[in-house]
C-alpha cells in the first residue's frame, strides 16, 4: 500500500511539472503569464530601484559576474549577522556567540543553497539568525539557481551574444516563482499542522513533574522555503523528523512534492525556452527543446525510481545480522525512523532529498540501511539525478555535452548538441566541470580519514566511518546538506574543509559550465538532416544514462565498496564491526 | 561505400617491404619511452610512470614502507606488464607512421636530382641551376624529355607531361600556357614540346614535398575532434588519478594498507590506456588511408570536415555526366525507315571526331549499319561550325548528308527544296522537353528524322546518392544547362536539387547559402573560377589536372581528377571519427569487469568479504590483478588492425548507427573483458604462475 502511496506521489510531481515548466518558461521569456497583473507592476517598481534594465543582455561574463557580486554581499551580511547575533533583537531564547568557523560554514553552506547545518539550529540560532541570515538565504540561494540555468539556456537556442540579464532573471525567479509558492506552500503546512511563532521556547510542567523546554518559532514560513527552493535546512536539528517540522503522513508528502516539483518544471522550462528561440526557424517544426526535455525527463525519472526502490527494498529488508544476532526478525528497518511516515514515504523523502539536493531528513540517514544509505550517497555523487534548483540541470547537461560528443564521435560526424558544435574548447570546459565534483568528495574525505582532526569527530568505526565522512563531503560537494549526522561536524577542521568544499562546488564548477554556455552560445546552429545524431530521442537517452552511470558512478565505486557496499555484505555475512 | 576495395591502386608502395617495417616499428617503440615525447600523449605517460614506480619496488621492495603480502616477483610482474603496455602503444603509432613513411619514401624516389634551365624576361636562357634551389617568382624553359624540376605555371608553349611519378596514370596529358590546364608539377616528365614555365613553389614547398611531408606525419597536426578527444582523456585520467590515490588512505584507516603495485595496476587499469594507445595511429591510418586512395589532404582537419559534411555541390558535367553526350535514339520521319536515318547520321558523322559524332557512328554500328573507318577518299568533310550549327559529308557523286540544329537543319532542307516536316519538329521538341538534343538528320533535301543525343549518367550514382541521402548528405547538381534539361538529368541521376543557367560565381552563392543555414558543403572543382568556392567551401576537391590557383584553394587534391570520388572522401572521414568514437567508449567501458577483477582482490585482505565481488572466481588476488593488466596490455595490438582499417561504415541513420555501435564497442566493451580476463587467470593458473 505505501509503494502505491510513494508512486502516486511521483506521479503528482511529475504532473505538476509540465504546467509549471511552461509557466516558468513564460516569466523568464517575458510573455503573458499567470500574475501579471499584479507582479509587473512590482518588478517594474523594484527594477527602478534597483537601476536595473531587464532589457540589457549580459556576456556570460557578466551574467556570472552578476551571479558573483550578488552573493558575496549576502555571505557577508549573513555571516555578521550570526557573528552578531547576540547583540540583535529577536533573541527570546538568548543563544550564544557563534565561532567564526561554525559562522564561516553556515554562510558558504546558506549562500551556496547547500544548507549543510553543523548546528541544531534550535540551541545556537536566534530567530533574526534563522530568518534574516537564513531564511532569507533560503529564498535567494535558490533564485540564483534559477536564474543561472535560465542563462544557461539562453546559449543553447539561436547565435546569441548575450544570455540574458541575470537581475531580472533572479528578481523573477522570486517574485514569479519562490515568493509565491511559498507563500501558498506555508499555509498548507500550517494547515496540516506545522506551528509558526515568533514566541520562545515554550516551559512546559510535564505529568511527571518536571520541567521540559519544548523549542519552536516561525516554523512553517521556513519550512516551505526550506523544501521548495531546494535549501534543506532544518529550523529544528531533527530537520523533517522533527513533529513541528513534518508533523504527519500529509506534510510528509507534502514536503516531498514541494522539494521535487521545481526542479523536474524546470527541465520542461529548458524545452520550451530552446524551442522559443528557434521559431521563425527553418527548425521550428522539430520543436527539438520540447522533445530533448521528454527524453532528459524519461531517463533520469526512470533512474530516480530505481534508486527509490532499491532504498524501499533495502530497508524493507532490515538487518540480517541483528537477525541472526539475537533471533528476533527485525524487518523492515526502523532504526531511526519516524514511524508516522510509513516506510514507503520515507524512503521517497531518503531518495528525493539526497536526488534534488535538499538535504532535508526525515529520517537518521546514518541509520539506514547499508545499501540504502549508499543509494542516497550515489544520488549526490552522481548529482544530476534532477539535482537542485538550477545546477542539477546544469549537471544533466554537462553529462549530455560528454555523452554528445562520444556518441557523435560514434557516427562519424562531429558531435553537435542542439545543433550546436561540441568541439575541443566545450570539452575541455565540461571535462573541468565533470573533475571538480569527484575531486570535491575524495580527496577531502581521504585526508579526513588518515588525519586525528578528521578521525576524531567519528563515531562508528571501520567501514561506517568511511561511509560518514565521504557522505559528509558528498553532501557539501553536491551542495546538498543532509548528512549522515554520525559525524560530528561541527569543528574547526570540518566547518573550515566542508566550507570550502561547498563553495568551490557551486561557483567553480558553474563557472565552467559559464564559459560553456559563452562558447556554444557564440555558435550557429546546424541544420538539421539524417546524418545528425538527434539527442532529443529515447536511444541517446539510454546511452546517456550508461555515459552517466560508467563515467559518474564508477568512479565512486572503490570508495563505495570500502563503505556502503562493503557494510552491505559484512551485514548480510552476519559481521559485526 | 566500398573502402576496403580503396587500397587497390597505391597498396603496392606500403607493402613493399613488411619486414622492414615491423623491425623499424618495433624500434621506434623503444625509442618511444622516451619521457620527453610521451608526456604529450597523458595517458600513456601515466603508465610510464607506473612502469618507473614498479620498476623501483622491484630493486626496492619497501621504497613506500612495508607492503603487506606481495614481494618483488609480484612488483616486477606487474612493472614488466606495464612496460608491454607503454610499449605496444608505441608500436602501434610507430607501425602507423611506419606506413605512411613507406609511403613517402617511394614518392621521394621519384624526386630525383634536375637542374633547371632558369631564363630571363625577355626569354634569354640564363645558364643553369640546380633545381632545388629554384625561387617562387623565377621563370624556366624545359625540352622535351627532361624532368620539371619543380611546380610552375606554363607562360609559353604547350607540350605532353608524363605525370606518372604523381598520378600513378601513365597517359600522358597535354599541358600549355593559358586556360585551366597550364599547371605543372615538379617530378613530371616534359615528354614532346618545350614549355617555359613562372616557378610557383619556394624550395621545400613543392606539392611533391608537402605530399611527403603529409604522408610521414611530419605535418601531422592534431584536428579540432583529435584535441577535443585527448581533453576528455586526460580529463578521465585525472579523475582516475584521483580515485586511486585516495584509496590508499582509505585502506589506512581500515588499517590495512594496500601494495604500491597493486594501486598501480588499478590505475593503469582504469585510465582510458586503449583509446590513448592507438589515437595517433587511427589518425595517421586515416591520413594513409585517404592518400591510398589517391587523394591528397592538406590537413587531417580537412578528412574530418569532409566526415562532417552535410552538402555536396556537384558540377554535372565530369561528375554526374559522363563529359560528352551520346547519341541513344535514332527517330524517324513519317514514312523513313529507322535503319535509312541510321545510314544517313551514320555518314554525315564519318568525318566529325568529336565524341557526339563518334557516339552517332557507335550508335549506328550497333544499329548494323555497315560503314568505313574513314570517309572515303573525294569526300569532304563540312565541319561544325558555330554560325551553321551543323556539319556533315558531301561524297564524290554529290551526296549530301548532313546533321545539325534543326532550325538550322530546316534552313538548309529548304533551300534545297524540301521542308522540314511537322513530325520531325514534334519529335525534337519532345526530345527537347525530356532534357536531351535534338539533332535533325538530312540526305540532300530530304528530312530523314532526329537523333537524340542525352547527356548519360554515370552508372551507380542513384544508388550512391541514396547512400549519401542515408547519411543526411544533401546533393546538388550544378549545370549551365537550362532547367528542362537539369530537371531530366538531375531525376535520372537522383541527386536531391539542382541548379541550373548557373554562372560561376552562383557556386560561391549557393555555398554561402548553405553555411548560413549551419551546413558544411563540399565541392569539386578544377577551373581557376572555381576557386573562390572552393576556397569557401568546408571541404574543397580539387582535381589534380586543373589550374595551380584551383588546387591551392581546395583543401584535399584528385591525384585521378575524378569529382566522384569526394563521396569516398565523406565515408574515410566518418570512419575516422567513428573508430575514434568506438574505441573510446570500449576502453571506458571495460573499466566495469576491470573493477569487479581488481577491486575484490585488492580489498578482500582488509575485508574478506569484500571477496563476493570476485564474481569472475579468479584464482587468487594476484592472478586477478595480473589477468587485469594483461588484458590490458593485449587489447592494444588486438585492436591495432582495426585503428588501421577503420571501424566498418555502414551508410544509415545516426541513431541507428549510434545503437549499432553503442551494442558493438559499448556493451561488448562491458562484456568481453570478463570473458578474456576470466580466460587469462585459467591459463596463468593453469601454467602455475599466479
Amino acid at each position: 500500500m505505501g509503494l502505491v502511496g510513494a508512486f502516486l506521489v511521483l506521479v503528482v510531481i511529475a504532473l505538476a511539472a509540465r504546467p509549471l515548466g511552461r509557466y516558468m518558461f513564460k516569466v523568464f521569456a517575458g510573455r503573458p503569464a499567470f500574475g501579471d497583473r499584479i507582479a509587473r507592476p512590482v518588478e517594474a517598481l523594484l527594477w527602478r530601484l534597483g537601476g536595473v534594465d531587464p532589457d540589457e543582455g549580459m556576456t556570460w561574463k557578466q551574467y556570472f559576474k552578476a551571479v558573483l557580486w550578488l552573493n558575496l554581499p549576502m555571505a557577508l551580511i549573513s555571516y555578521v549577522i550570526l557573528r552578531t547575533q547576540t547583540h540583535l533583537p529577536l533573541n527570546p531564547d538568548r543563544q550564544g556567540v557563534i565561532a567564526w568557523p561554525l559562522a564561516f560554514n553556515t554562510a558558504a553552506s546558506f549562500v551556496a543553497n547547500c544548507n549543510w547545518q553543523a548546528y541544531s539550529g534550535e540551541q545556537t540560532m536566534s530567530y533574526l539568525s534563522q530568518l534574516a541570515a537564513l531564511v532569507f538565504l533560503q529564498f535567494t540561494t535558490p533564485a540564483t539557481g534559477i536564474a543561472m540555468v535560465v542563462g544557461f539556456i539562453r546559449a543553447l537556442g539561436q547565435k546569441t551574444d548575450t544570455l540574458g540579464n541575470f537581475y531580472a532573471d533572479y528578481l523573477r525567479a522570486l517574485t514569479r516563482v519562490l515568493l509565491p509558492l511559498a507563500f501558498v506552500g506555508s499555509l498548507v503546512l500550517l494547515a496540516a499542522g506545522v506551528p509558526d511563532t515568533f514566541a520562545g521556547a515554550a516551559v512546559v510542567h510535564t505529568l511527571q513533574g518536571t520541567t521540559q523546554v519544548i523549542s519552536r518559532g516561525p516554523v512553517a514560513a521556513l519550512e516551505a522555503i526550506k523544501q521548495l527552493g531546494t535549501n534543506g535546512g532544518g529550523f529544528f536539528n531533527a530537520n523533517s523528523a522533527h513533529p513541528f517540522e513534518n508533523p504527519n503522513w500529509l506534510s510528509n508528502v507534502l514536503e516531498i512534492i514541494m522539494m521535487s516539483t521545481l526542479p523536474i518544471a524546470l527541465v520542461f522550462t529548458f524545452g520550451h525556452m530552446v524551442d522559443a528561440q528557434r521559431e521563425g526557424t527553418s527548425q521550428a517544426s522539430l520543436r527539438i527543446g520540447a522533445r530533448q526535455a521528454n527524453v532528459i525527463f524519461g531517463v533520469t525519472m526512470t533512474v530516480l525510481v530505481a534508486c527509490f526502490l532499491i532504498i524501499y527494498g533495502s530497508e524493507l529488508g532490515g538487518n540480517p545480522a541483528l537477525h541472526s544476532a539475537l533471533g528476533v526478525r527485525l524487518a523492515p528497518n526502523m532504526e531511526g525512523h519516524e514511524v508516522r511516515f510509513g516506510q514507503a514515504l520515507t524512503a521517497l523523502f531518503v531518495n528525493n532529498t539526497t536526488a534534488f539536493t535538499t538535504g532535508a531528513v526525515d529520517t537518521m540517514h546514518d541509520s539506514l540501511t547499508p545499501l540504502a544509505g549508499g543509494t542516497a550517497l550515489l544520488l549526490m555523487m552522481l548529482n544530476a539525478v534532477f539535482g537542485g534548483k538550477g545546477v542539477g540541470l546544469l549537471n544533466i547537461l554537462m553529462f549530455v555535452v560528454i555523452t554528445v560528443f562520444v556518441s557523435g564521435l560514434m557516427v562519424g560526424r562531429t558531435p553537435t548538441l542542439l545543433g550546436k558544435k561540441i568541439e575541443s574548447r566545450e570539452i575541455r570546459l565540461a571535462t573541468v566541470a565533470m573533475l571538480i565534483h569527484p575531486v570535491l568528495i575524495l580527496a577531502p574525505t581521504a585526508f579526513a580519514l588518515v588525519h586525528r582532526i578528521g578521525t576524531s569527530s567519528l563515531t562508528n568505526p571501520a567501514l561506517h566511518g568511511i561511509s560518514e565522512v565521504v557522505y559528509a563531503y558528498a553532501s557539501a560537494a553536491a551542495n546538498n546538506g543532509s548528512a549522515f549526522a554520525g559525524l560530528n561536524a561541527n569543528t574547526p577542521f570540518y566547518n573550515v574543509s566542508l566550507g570550502l568544499v561547498i563553495l568551490i562546488g557551486r561557483y567553480l564548477s558553474v563557472a565552467a559550465m559559464y564559459a560553456l554556455a559563452g562558447s556554444l552560445a557564440s555558435k550557429v546552429p546546424a541544420a538539421v538532416t539524417a546524418g545528425t545524431l538527434r539527442t532529443d530521442t529515447w536511444s541517446f537517452g539510454w546511452v546517456y544514462v550508461g555515459v552517466l552511470v560508467i563515467v559518474g558512478a564508477l568512479t565512486f565505486f572503490p570508495v563505495l565498496a570500502l563503505g556502503p557496499i562493503g557494510e552491505a555484505l559484512s551485514m548480510h555475512a552476519g559481521m559485526w564491526f | 561505400m566500398h573502402v576496403a576495395a580503396l587500397t587497390a591502386k597505391g597498396g603496392d608502395t606500403a607493402a613493399a617491404d613488411g619486414s622492414a617495417l615491423w623491425r623499424r616499428a618495433v624500434w621506434d617503440s623503444f625509442a618511444k619511452l622516451n619521457p620527453v615525447t610521451l608526456v604529450r600523449n597523458p595517458v600513456m605517460f601515466v603508465v610510464e610512470l607506473g612502469t618507473a614506480v614498479t620498476a623501483l619496488l622491484s630493486v626496492w621492495p619497501s621504497l613506500f614502507g612495508a607492503s603487506p603480502g606481495v614481494g618483488r616477483g609480484y612488483d616486477m610482474a606487474v612493472c614488466i606488464v606495464l612496460l608491454l603496455t607503454v610499449l605496444f602503444a608505441n608500436f602501434a603509432e610507430a607501425y602507423a607512421e611506419g606506413r605512411g613513411r613507406a609511403q613517402a619514401d617511394a614518392l621521394r624516389r621519384t624526386r630525383v636530382q634536375t637542374t633547371a634551365r632558369l631564363i630571363g624576361e625577355d626569354g634569354v636562357e640564363l645558364g643553369i641551376v640546380p633545381g632545388g634551389s629554384l625561387r617562387r617568382g623565377q621563370t624556366i624553359r624545359v625540352q622535351a624529355g627532361e624532368v620539371i624540376p619543380g611546380d610552375g605555371e606554363i607562360i609559353a608553349g604547350i607540350g605532353s607531361v608524363d605525370e606518372s611519378a604523381i598520378t600513378g596514370e601513365s597517359a600522358p596529358v597535354i599541358r600549355g600556357a593559358g586556360g585551366d590546364f597550364s599547371s605543372v608539377t615538379g617530378g613530371t616528365r616534359l615528354l614532346s614540346d618545350t614549355i617555359d614555365l613562372r616557378i610557383t613553389a619556394e624550395p621545400g614547398g613543392s606539392f611533391l614535398d608537402r605530399m611527403i611531408a603529409l604522408v610521414e606525419g611530419a605535418e601531422r597536426q592534431k584536428t579540432p575532434n583529435e584535441i577535443a578527444l585527448n581533453v576528455l582523456l586526460a580529463g578521465l585520467t585525472l579523475i582516475f588519478v584521483v580515485v586511486v590515490v585516495t584509496l590508499e588512505p582509505l585502506a589506512e584507516f581500515l588499517g590495512q594498507p594496500l601494495p604500491v603495485a597493486s594501486l598501480t595496476a588499478l590505475l593503469v587499469a582504469l585510465i582510458p590506456t586503449t583509446i590513448g594507445a592507438l589515437l595517433s595511429a587511427i589518425g595517421i591510418a586515416g591520413m594513409d588511408r585517404v592518400l591510398r586512395f589517391r587523394v591528397v589532404a592538406k590537413s587531417g582537419r580537412a578528412v574530418e570536415a569532409a566526415g562532417d559534411v552535410d552538402t555536396l555541390i556537384l558540377d554535372k558535367t565530369g561528375t554526374i555526366t559522363i563529359g560528352n553526350r551520346m547519341a541513344t535514339e535514332f527517330v524517324p520521319a513519317r514514312g523513313i525507315a529507322p535503319s535509312e536515318v541510321a545510314h544517313a547520321a551514320l555518314w554525315a558523322s564519318l568525318g566529325d571526331e568529336t565524341p557526339e559524332g563518334r557516339s552517332i557512328v557507335a550508335l549506328a554500328q550497333q544499329e548494323g549499319i555497315e560503314a568505313p573507318a574513314a570517309p572515303p577518299s573525294g569526300a569532304q568533310v563540312i565541319a561544325f561550325s558555330a554560325e551553321t550549327r551543323r556539319s556533315g559529308l558531301v561524297l564524290p557523286d554529290g551526296t549530301e548528308y548532313s546533321k545539325g540544329a534543326v532550325d538550322a537543319m530546316a534552313g538548309l532542307v529548304e533551300a534545297k527544296g524540301g521542308a522540314m516536316g511537322t513530325d520531325v519538329r514534334q519529335a525534337a521538341d519532345a526530345i527537347a522537353r525530356a532534357g536531351g538534343t535534338p539533332l535533325a538528320v538530312a540526305e540532300g533535301g530530304r528530312a530523314l528524322g532526329v537523333v537524340h543525343l542525352k547527356d548519360i549518367v554515370k552508372a551507380g550514382l542513384a544508388a550512391r546518392f541514396d547512400a549519401l541521402r542515408a547519411m543526411g548528405i544533401r546533393t546538388i547538381m550544378v549545370t549551365g544547362d537550362n532547367p528542362l534539361t537539369a530537371a531530366s538529368i538531375a531525376r535520372e541521376a537522383g541527386v536531391d536539387d539542382f541548379v541550373a543557367e548557373a554562372k560561376p560565381e552562383d557556386k560561391m552563392r549557393l555555398i554561402r547559402a548553405e553555411q548560413a543555414q549551419g551546413r558544411l558543403v563540399a565541392m569539386t572543382g578544377d577551373g581557376t573560377n572555381d576557386a573562390p568556392a572552393l576556397a569557401q567551401a568546408d571541404v574543397g576537391l580539387a582535381m589534380n589536372s586543373g589550374t595551380a590557383a584551383a588546387k591551392e584553394a581546395g583543401n584535399m587534391v584528385d591525384l585521378d581528377s575524378d569529382p566522384s570520388k569526394l563521396i569516398e572522401v565523406v565515408s574515410i572521414g566518418k570512419q575516422l571519427l567513428i573508430t575514434r568514437g568506438s574505441i573510446t567508449t570500449f576502453s571506458i567501458a571495460n573499466d566495469v569487469s576491470k573493477y569487479f577483477a581488481i577491486l575484490p582482490a585488492m580489498f578482500s585482505p582488509i575485508l574478506p568479504v569484500l571477496g563476493k565481488l570476485n564474481i569472475m572466481h579468479l584464482t587468487s588476488p594476484r592472478s586477478a590483478v595480473m589477468s587485469a593488466i594483461i588484458f590490458n596490455a593485449l587489447i592494444i595490438p588486438a585492436l591495432i588492425p582495426l585503428a588501421m582499417r577503420g571501424a566498418r561504415y555502414k551508410a544509415m541513420g545516426a541513431t541507428e548507427m549510434l545503437v549499432r555501435n553503442m551494442m558493438l564497442y559499448g556493451l561488448g566493451g562491458v562484456l568481453l573483458p570478463f570473458a578474456a580476463i576470466k580466460a587469462i587467470d585459467l591459463l596463468l593458473t593453469a601454467l602455475h604462475l599466479a
